[in-house]
């Protein structure tokens, strides 16, 4: 009996992402989720601009690739114009919380009923480790040699937190994939949030907050001891909202 | 009988299975270096082995297949 092996919904390539990159962990959370709603027919991606840009070759269902950061808004469109579609997007911190910031507050907002799986690993991975808008106070990164200056460059954006303040949204939950428990936490939050779209209940939102070695300038175990010491502090996981319990919103 | 096995082309030697193992038989084999040019990890105790695919869970690129 097979207890583990690749799923279906990811095809048969190796990934380009660097040693003990945590992307590869939630590409395969999706992957889960699609075959086992056997939705992977009926799944368009929608990919984003950063480490995950190639996702198109790595899903076996209809990927779009979008500008950087507008996969909510061209989610919105493939949704409306095809609502028997389950559509969602894959998306860092650099293209989610920086310049998509907008399409995906309005698409919070509306109450799209797409699911979005948000990946915060706190800094630019794709172009050479920068201070993203999610860097922790303090955090040393290419552009912040002496540590993140919160009375230059502000403070984190707290996405979760963020849309749930709003009304629209459905459903919105922070996982994280830095050990066994928190991925399991994380391939159920990430199955729910394509049932809701499923059953028509809204926007669904996922922040997974994840790593990034290589940037980090960590051994990848290092970088998910990370995860735990200092950026699960500053991101508790948790369910920032859900109107699609019986008991109603909360 | 629980069986592990890893594609080793497909590794890249990250060591995150190593580290979830809970019985500490998964090891990198510094003696080879695969395609990508990784040393690749691999089990070394496989009648140890518990089928718990935590291994498999927390491995990034879908090394692993576990059977029992």
């Amino acid at each position: 009996m097979v207890v583990f092996e690749k799923p279906h919904a990811l095809c048969d390539v190796p990934l380009h992402y660097c040693p003990g990159c945590t992307h590869g962990i939630v590409h395969r959370l999706v992957a889960q989720a699609i075959d086992e709603l056997g939705i992977e027919g009926d799944a368009i991606g929608v990919a984003p601009v950063g480490c995950a840009v190639m996702a198109y070759d790595y899903f076996s269902c209809d990927m779009v690739e979008a500008a950087h950061g507008r996969a909510p808004a061209v989610a919105t469109g493939i949704k409306r114009a095809l609502p028997d579609n389950i559509v969602f997007t894959y998306q860092g911190d650099g293209d989610l919380a920086s310049i998509g910031m907008a399409e995906t507050v309005h698409a919070a907002t509306r109450n799209e009923n797409i699911t979005i799986i948000f990946i915060n690993n706190a800094i630019y991975g794709m172009t050479g480790g920068q201070m993203a808008p999610t860097s922790l106070p303090g955090q040393v990164t290419q552009t912040s040699p002496y540590g993140r200056d919160v009375a230059t460059a502000g403070f984190p954006i707290k996405v979760s937190e963020l849309l749930a303040a709003l009304d629209g949204p459905a459903y919105i939950q922070r996982v994280a994939v830095n050990n066994v428990k928190n991925v399991k936490q994380a391939q159920k939050a990430i199955k729910k949030a394509f049932e809701n779209q499923i059953q028509g209940k809204g926007f669904s939102l996922i922040e997974v907050v994840s790593s990034c070695p290589t940037n980090w300038g960590m051994t990848p175990q290092q970088a998910l001891d990370w995860v735990e010491e200092k950026m699960i502090p500053y991101y508790p996981l948790g369910v920032y909202k859900d109107k699609t319990s019986e008991e109603g919103e909360k | 009988m629980p069986k592990v096995t890893f594609d080793e082309d497909l590794c890249k030697g990250c060591g995150l299975c190593v580290n979830a193992c809970p019985k500490q038989i998964i090891e990198i084999k510094k003696d080879i270096i695969n395609k990508k040019g990784h040393s690749p990890a691999g089990i070394t105790d496989q009648s140890k082995c518990i089928a718990c695919a935590f291994c498999a869970t927390m491995c990034p690129d879908c090394v692993i297949t576990v059977e029992k």
